[in-house]
């Protein structure tokens, strides 16, 4: 049995509840951390232990944190972002949910790290029935001292606020998060100036993703090297791996960065393979986001080794043979999945979330959503392949914050991996817009 | 009979909860309780008039437009009056993987509404939703704040019939 760093305690019954949570040595990392330790101590431990952002970018956690400006006089705040709307990437739901404490605990360590007395959970506005499940934690946590004024007699004090949403999938991205927690639409800011600069209320502010602050009470429990220690070279520790689609097990799973993909995608420990009488065609394998990779691609590199779920192995080979580990939301499909219509729907998920603001974003999300419809309804021509080709080269990289990339990537990737069955699409008009049907392109199923 | 300023304002519960949502921002940033007290009032009126906006702007202490352009940015508020539930089907990819397109199909046809619409004795209001973050517990759709998951069109009937009741 793999090592459980988050989710050990989860099936314990009344978890959710501070009792138990205490009961199964929770809390223990906050009397270490107040107690024992110097917040620059507590830095050091995260910065030993490699953990990298959760949320997707994975640039490790505790370089962010050394980043945090301290001007004399002047407030510091630690953000939660729990906004997680990345199509298939549910984890953070399920953290929540399930084991409140966890965050709650992570979010005291933290913010104790680095110097900040109020901090916010921002969580997506549709998950309501987690920030009541949040809020219910943190009073219960108070109750017993752990959080409000002078915490178990150390004088740190901290006020934990849960700040909702309003369904907007860009607030995902730091500055327009925290835009949106200063009242305002979620539109992204231009950097510099960086929030460890200039964050929230103009005050310097980290911003962290809930599996990542989740990390924290167990590296402050045994020490940042021991979290070092598992995992393979940077990609360390743990990671929940949200998995959807054509398996037979979907559902959160936390492993051991290292884990082969093939293992993941067949093993009855992780997946249990594509559902029965099917085949596997392609993965998502870090939310929607991230570059699509056929099934030879995904379980081994270029190269013929084995693909591994870490951040290195999974991008092997660039984004011509490789991807991303993201924010570790794998989707699976089988070979009844048809490319261009997944393409589409995500495509159209990016022209809704747009924020509006740079001109190549709004206006190329909207002309690649409508170029894949025509190919999906069979009324598509042979250029409109190279077109989708051309917008998408001109959205990435010229837009204020990744959405216009994370917009590009799918359609870029689909058609470098998948072009055959574009191409389909306007060879065989009628049969595309047939409901329900799949070109079956034997070069890239194994 | 209640004056249409007294409909417009909140409750005494929810006026008691909207005051303790402001006083958590720092001194002079209360303009942050304004998602939080868009919800409060949605939550009371099923929906977000222009007159709510106003009030809500005056308990900030901000201008009206200010509250406008944050309501029509974030798709969870409702502008327009909605059915007794909302439904909120989830439309991408991962849910779609797990037949979300069929049953949708099977929702719509149940209701007899598309997108957008109400049904005409007022129960239900259809709306699509980008991803809600429950991709392995698919196809999915949420009413207020509770999800139903695992949607076939069984399923859908069993949960349309027990809210018609």
């Amino acid at each position: 049995m793999a090592l459980k760093i988050l989710t050990e305690h989860i099936d314990k019954p009344g978890i959710e509840t501070f009792e138990v949570y205490r009961k199964h040595g929770g809390y223990a990392a906050v009397e270490k951390a107040l107690k024992k330790m110097t917040p620059d101590e507590v830095v050091e431990e995260v910065k030993k232990s490699g953990v990298r952002g959760r949320g997707g970018a994975g640039f490790p956690m505790g370089m962010k944190w050394s980043f945090l400006a301290k001007p004399e006089g002047v407030p510091r705040y630690l953000v939660c972002n729990g906004d997680e709307s990345e199509p298939g990437t549910f984890k953070d739901h399920f953290l929540m949910k399930t084991i409140p404490h966890l965050l709650i605990e992570g979010m005291i360590v933290s913010s104790y790290a680095l110097g900040a007395n109020k901090s916010f959970i921002y969580v997506r506005g549709e998950l309501m029935y987690v920030i009541r499940i949040l809020e219910k934690a943190i009073a219960e946590a108070k109750a017993a001292g752990f959080l409000g004024k002078n915490i178990l007699g150390t004088g740190y004090d901290l006020e934990l606020v849960v700040q909702p949403g309003g369904g907007a999938y860009i607030c995902g991205e730091e500055t327009a998060l925290l835009e949106s927690l200063e009242g305002k639409r979620g539109n992204p800011r231009n950097k510099p100036p960086f929030p460890a600069v200039k964050g929230l209320y103009e005050c310097p502010t980290v911003v962290n993703n809930v599996e990542s602050i989740s990390n924290t009470p167990w590296i402050i429990n045994n020490g940042g090297d021991a979290y070092a220690a598992i995992g393979i070279g940077r990609s360390t520790g743990t990671k929940l791996i949200s998995a959807s689609g054509h398996v037979k097990n979907p559902g959160v799973y936390e492993i051991t960065l290292g884990v082969p993909v093939e293992e993941f995608i067949y093993s009855d420990e992780y997946l249990g393979g594509i559902r029965d009488g099917h085949y596997l065609k392609a993965v998502v394998a870090g939310g929607s986001s991230v570059p699509i990779l056929p099934a030879n691609l995904i379980t081994k590199t270029a190269n013929g080794e084995d693909r591994l779920m870490t951040y290195e192995s999974l991008s092997d080979g660039g984004f011509a043979t490789g991807t991303m580990l993201g924010s570790g939301g794998f989707i699976v499909m089988d070979e009844t999945t048809c490319i261009v219509r997944n393409t589409w729907n995500f495509s159209r998920f990016y022209r809704h979330e747009s924020c509006g603001q740079c001109s190549p974003c709004r206006e190329g999300t909207g002309w690649m959503e409508k170029v894949l419809q025509r190919l999906e309804h069979g009324q598509g021509n042979e250029r409109d392949i190279d077109l989708l080709v051309n917008v998408a080269k001109r959205i990435e990289g010229n837009t204020i914050c990744p959405l216009g990339d994370a917009a590009a990537w799918p359609v870029a990737s689909a058609i470098r991996h998948f072009r055959d069955e574009f191409e389909w699409h306007v060879r065989y008009p009628a049969e595309a817009a047939r409901k329900g049907a799949v070109y079956m392109p034997e070069n890239v199923l194994v | 009979m209640l004056n249409n300023r007294e409909m417009i304002a909140f409750t005494e519960d929810r006026l008691a909860q909207a005051e303790e949502i402001i006083a958590r921002y720092p001194e002079g940033r209360q303009k942050s309780a304004l998602l939080p007290l868009l919800h409060l009032a949605q939550e009371q009126h099923g929906w977000v008039s222009a007159e709510v906006m106003d009030y809500i702007a005056g308990k900030l202490g901000i201008e009206p437009v200010e509250v406008y352009e944050v309501a029509t940015f974030y798709t969870m508020f409702h502008l327009e009056p909605v059915g007794k539930h909302v439904i909120e089907y989830c439309r991408t990819g991962p849910c779609c993987a797990m037949g979300g397109e069929e049953v949708y199909d099977h929702l719509k046809e149940r209701l007899g509404v598309s997108a957008n619409q109400t049904t005409a004795d007022g129960l239900f209001t259809l709306k699509e939703v980008e991803c809600l973050a429950a991709c392995g517990w698919g196809p999915c759709f949420q009413i207020r704040e509770q999800f139903y998951m695992h949607l076939d069109n069984a399923k859908v009937d069993q949960i349309i019939d027990e809210l018609s009741k």
